[in-house]
């Protein structure tokens, strides 16, 4: 089967690779139908996340056609039309009794810190993931959701990941009606956590960036106000004075590693890799958040140190929450949004690309060329 | 400077997951005190191990299921192998798993070769899309490694007033 085929840092490839088999009774084989690549699929092309061994395929946002079930698998039959959670959760640990289905302790053995992801590093559980033909899906039963009747699979495809991480970076908010909500980061993630602080009542929503063609998407998506911080001279000052001089009431960080903005967390973060990422937008949200306020992370940050302000988070009496979205646990709510057209997933995408252009994809993706918001990949199946 | 604020009661959808209990926030922990009981829950059937697999000396056993993608290898290997004698909370864990990472791009090239394969860097690093929507900065930094590379060739290989 064709399979994407990481070869180091910015280096990917599409190649042919023995199909995946059952290998624990509880196991389905997808036909993939779409996948996409995450913005946090590129802090594994960068090769900044420890453990991503060459020969891996990545991708955790894939729809599939079950093709195969194991002698366990009761819900899932063979022809079942699924999006599948990037989340690998067992369904019976401690853990994942609590919903807390991004935190399973029954599918990651190389690390403890975090439960097991498809197709992101031996950090993640080892395992590949969806940019192929085929993928293995562990505890097909407790994960995959059949995409409910009419459905687009473009919408599918994003309630696997992007939807419910900006769902839960606003839920965790806590967002009262009124509240001005500032969300650093204009990617996908970021665009529908702002979005979605709408659905939770904010009274105010404040999107910065640098990438103007994302920002202008944002205005019109969320919709929101949007700022290029290059313009603003110091962003935590100009959001004190927007915000009558106390700070926004929450704050959203959908960056993570790969922020731009401070030149000595570029350094040490990106470049010389001595941190789990670059920081900045971490760093403003807790300056810029109001004392007593939340903030929220769904930035993806590698697993060693990383300087923040932490001494300010005791000071202004902080409350940082912060986790892999646990989407099987907000799937029924997010799949009523969008019957009701309250969200609209599918108008993130602006890139469709056969599976077999995978390197130009990243590229595309990773440069922010062509007003690239949402790339997905097409297998040669689901393009006839 | 300032952008117009946006009217709340325009946007759709607006304020209908709002929620006053949701103060420090959601979600709040489904607390079951599962936890108190340790590692005792019925655990999936445990996966047959056919490849290797490092597992995190934080805990006991490998999980129930686990990936079997790309198991270690060669000198990278050796070096993951010695990173998974530290825990999670150690540098010496993650710094060395870093480092294999290095070494193990350079073994892919070399099993690539050693299999009559030789890397398309053009086509590997996705130049095609930066030709297409970016060509003027692609050629720019073509033009400057180039330049680079063959100053440094010229200086390597000059030669020496008293050769």
């Amino acid at each position: 089967m064709l399979a994407m085929n990481y070869r180091g840092p910015l280096r990917v490839r599409i190649d042919e690779k023995p199909m995946p088999e059952i290998l624990h009774p509880e196991d389905a084989i997808v036909r993939v139908t779409r996948s996409c690549i995450c913005g946090s699929d590129l802090h594994l092309y960068n090769g900044s996340v420890p453990d991503t061994r060459v020969g891996m395929t990545f991708g955790h946002e894939f729809t599939g056609v079950v093709e195969q079930v194991g002698p366990e698998v009761r819900k899932l039959k063979a022809g079942d039309h699924v999006l599948v959670p990037f989340n690998i959760a067992c369904g019976k640990c401690v853990f994942c009794q609590q919903e807390l289905y991004g935190n399973c302790h029954e599918s990651n053995s190389q690390a403890t810190a975090v439960g097991g992801i498809f197709g992101y590093s031996h950090t993640a559980g080892g395992y590949n993931g969806g940019q192929a033909e085929y993928v293995r899906v562990p505890y097909a039963d407790v994960g995959p959701m059949v995409i409910p009747e009419g459905m687009d699979p473009d919408d599918a495809v994003l309630l696997t990941d992007v939807v419910p991480t900006g769902y839960q970076a606003a839920e965790m908010g806590g967002i009262q009606k009124g509240d001005t909500v500032v969300v650093f980061g204009a990617g996908p993630v970021g665009i529908m956590a702002a979005r979605c602080a709408w659905l939770f009542g904010a009274g105010r929503v404040i999107v910065i960036d640098w990438v103007e063609y994302r920002l202008e998407f944002a205005r019109k998506y969320a919709p929101c106000e949007a700022y290029d911080f290059r313009s603003l001279g110091d962003p935590v000052v100009f959001l004190k004075h927007t915000t009558d001089s106390l700070g926004a009431d929450v704050v959203i960080d959908a960056v993570g590693a790969e922020a731009a903005g401070s030149a000595m967390q570029t350094l040490l973060g990106r470049k010389l890799l001595m941190q789990g990422g670059s920081a900045t937008a971490l760093h403003w949200a807790i300056n810029s958040v109001k004392k007593g306020g939340i903030v929220s992370i769904v930035g993806v940050y590698g697993p060693i140190d990383t300087l923040v302000p932490i001494g300010n988070v005791v000071n202004k009496g902080l409350t940082l929450r912060a986790n892999q979205a646990s989407v099987k646990r907000l799937l029924p709510r997010l799949v009523e949004h969008v019957r009701k057209g309250h969200l609209d997933p599918k108008a993130l995408i602006t890139h469709r690309i056969p599976l077999e252009h995978v390197s130009e994809a990243y590229r595309l993706f990773s440069a922010k060329l062509d007003g690239c918001i949402k790339p997905v990949l097409l297998p040669p199946s689901a393009r006839n | 400077m300032e952008q117009p604020r946006i009217d709340p009661s325009r946007v759709k959808g607006w304020g209908v997951d709002a929620d006053p209990e949701n103060d420090p926030t959601y979600p709040m922990k489904k607390r079951n005190n599962g936890e108190h009981a340790g590692y005792t829950w019925e655990r999936p059937p445990q996966q047959p191990t056919g490849v290797e697999v490092l597992h995190s000396n934080e805990r006991p056993n490998l999980t129930a299921a686990f990936g079997t993608s790309t198991p270690p290898v060669a000198l990278s290997g050796m070096i993951r192998r010695l990173a998974f004698k530290y825990s999670e909370s150690s540098y010496g864990h993650w710094l060395p798993l870093m480092l294999a990472d290095r070494v193990n791009a350079v073994e892919g090239v070399l099993d690539d070769l050693a299999h009559g394969h030789v890397p398309n860097l053009i086509d590997e690093l996705g130049w095609k899309a930066e030709w297409e929507h970016n060509r003027k900065s692609l050629v720019a930094r073509v033009a400057v490694g180039a330049l680079v590379t063959s100053v440094a060739v010229a200086y390597l290989t000059r030669k020496r007033r008293d050769d």
